[in-house]
């Protein structure tokens, strides 16, 4: 489990994330929603490491995230940003090769390459390991680096925004690996989305965060209910439920 | 594989430019000529050495091709100490004539000088490297604008011993420093050998590094202090020449297009040991000594850069 307790961001004066606190629960996708500039990612980043919060402290699986060594945290928990831009030129199987970087420094065992290789079967990219990240579109691209970080093979997988830029089938594609992800293989999916249909049909625990504070947290059918929403988005929002999925229909309310 | 047949070929162009260097015209004069060649040899391979590596890993740091670890000022500095020891002692004094006094005095401030740089930038925390390039830019422009202003004002005579010292050569290399350098260079490439594996993670760019497991803040630190340690010792031996990294660098990313900085280390290094023994052997021997090899350096390095600028800009 991932706790974070009465974590706090701030720049200058302003506080960005104030005195949260929530528990992720393993074996789980759970789902960041809330307006622009609510500190969902900036939440994300603190959990991750790749930002220094003010204040509190975060517990992964009871340990205290500052104290553990960079390789072993990273054995433990990956992240992955919305924005990958990198300047050197990486085919595929070189950027997946990457996730083993914890385990083997750069020198990769056999252990280590038929993970890679598992890796890229289970993202269907083993035809095209050898094409470079440039040349792929955007969904092939997040596939790349989420066979990356399976490579990595950690309990704890944070996403900021992976559907970002992605067409309906590549989404849907995405969230459905996700899924398995946490069905097949029991990994944590930490996830922030900005389509709440999205978070509605796939995750099984929501967080909804407002002005750097967390308004709700609670299972799914919980929060995808018109009063809670918009609480959080102020504005209505009523919810249609077809072929048991709860679905928001926002566009012209 | 194919890359290493690279470096093979590299080494024997390298070695082959070294034997000419070293043996042409050489009539026998195996006493007198012979070890002045040969540490000649040795301070351009500690120079091509140092620079090709600092230019590497300052490039991956900032993630920029086109960046130098000038940028941070060294150079300016150097000048603007050689210009004030001359100004206000005079081209006469034991610090000016005497090598091995200059040498480490250049050094030492150097490197003093980017440990203060780095510890007031990092001790705010969260500063990006930008902001410290942006007070090298600063700080070295300031540096070259009072360098400028005692330049003006000194002696004609004088200004020439400081012209001197404005351009690298390698024409007056004192044996005991290149020994010297080289065992100081020696025990830090040692130590940073097994921190260049982090590299080839580092060019993932900074939040793919923190998530592999690189502890990002103190391998960067780390990594700018050896760029400072080598820049200031090669600058100190034979003069500012941090312009010419650019060219080897970035032919090594071309020529071996990888991500592995052990490849495209040892590349750049071999291939800065080419250029400068061969290029200086071009200056005595077909020039006849009356150009200076960092001219060529700066001409060619001009024009690349300039190339450099276009082709990015087409692909950005």
């Amino acid at each position: 489990m991932i706790q974070v307790r009465s974590l706090s961001k701030f720049y200058g004066k302003k506080p960005v994330v104030e005195e949260v606190s929530v528990d992720i629960q393993p074996g789980k996708i759970t789902s960041f929603i809330g307006p622009n500039g609510a500190g969902k990612s900036t939440l994300l980043s603190m959990v991750s490491r790749l930002l220094d919060a003010d204040t509190g402290e975060v517990l992964v699986d009871n340990a205290d995230v500052r104290r553990m060594k960079s390789q072993e945290f990273a054995k433990r928990v990956s992240i992955l940003k919305q924005s990958n831009h990198m300047n050197v030129r990486l085919t595929i199987r070189e950027l997946v090769s990457f996730g083993r970087f914890p385990y083997s420094k750069g020198r990769l065992t056999e252990e280590d390459e038929r993970i890679v290789e598992q890796s890229l079967e289970y993202m269907h990219l083993t035809e095209m390991e050898d094409s470079f990240l440039d040349e792929l579109s955007g969904g092939q691209r997040q596939r790349a680096f989420i066979a990356m970080v399976i490579a990595q093979d950690t309990d704890y997988i944070l996403l900021d925004e992976p559907l970002n830029n992605l067409d309906m089938k590549h989404s849907v594609q995405i969230m459905k690996i996700l899924r398995r992800l946490v069905d097949e293989l029991g990994k944590t999916v930490v996830i922030v989305l900005h389509d709440i249909n999205f978070a509605s049909v796939y995750s099984d625990r929501i967080v909804a965060m407002k002005d750097g504070k967390v308004v709700k947290d609670g299972p799914t059918e919980e929060i995808i209910q018109s009063e809670a929403l918009s609480e959080i988005y102020d504005m209505d929002i009523p919810i249609r439920e077809m072929d048991n999925c709860r679905i928001c229909v926002y566009f012209n309310s | 594989m194919r890359n290493s047949m690279k470096i093979a070929s590299l080494v024997l162009i390298a070695a082959g430019c070294c034997a000419l260097y070293l043996f042409h015209d050489l009539n026998g004069s195996f006493d007198y000529a012979l070890p002045r060649r040969a540490i000649k040899v040795m301070a351009m391979v500690i120079t091509g050495f140092t620079i090709a590596y600092a230019t590497v890993v300052f490039q991956t740091i900032t993630h920029n091709r086109i960046l130098t670890p000038s940028i941070m000022g060294l150079d300016s500095l150097y000048l603007l100490l050689q210009t004030l020891i001359i100004f206000f002692l005079g081209s006469g004094h034991m610090i000016v004539v005497n090598k091995q006094v200059n040498f480490l005095l250049s050094a030492v401030v150097m490197v003093l000088f980017a440990l203060l740089l780095y510890r007031f930038l990092f001790k705010k925390g969260g500063q990006s490297i930008y902001f410290l390039l942006l007070v090298g830019i600063i700080v070295g422009t300031f540096f070259s604008s009072i360098s400028t202003f005692f330049q003006v004002l000194i002696d004609p005579n004088e200004f020439q011993i400081v012209q001197d010292r404005m351009f690298a050569s390698f024409n007056n290399i004192n044996a005991d420093l290149v020994w010297l350098a080289l065992v100081i260079i020696g025990l830090v490439a040692i130590y940073a050998w097994r921190y260049l594996k982090y590299l080839d993670v580092l060019s993932l760019g900074r939040e793919m590094a923190i998530n592999l497991g690189v502890p990002y803040d103190s391998i960067v630190k780390k990594m700018l202090v050896i760029v400072a340690i080598f820049i200031s010792i090669s600058t100190a031996l034979v003069g500012p020449i941090t312009f010419f990294g650019l060219i080897v660098a970035n032919l090594s990313y071309q020529f071996f297009k990888t991500h592995k900085h052990r490849v495209l280390i040892s590349g750049s290094v071999i291939m800065s040991i080419i250029a400068l023994v061969g290029g200086q052997w071009v200056v005595e021997r077909v020039f006849t000594f009356s150009t200076t090899l960092s001219v060529i350096i700066n001409f060619i390095g001009g024009v690349y850069f300039i190339y450099l600028l276009l082709k990015e800009r087409k692909t950005g």
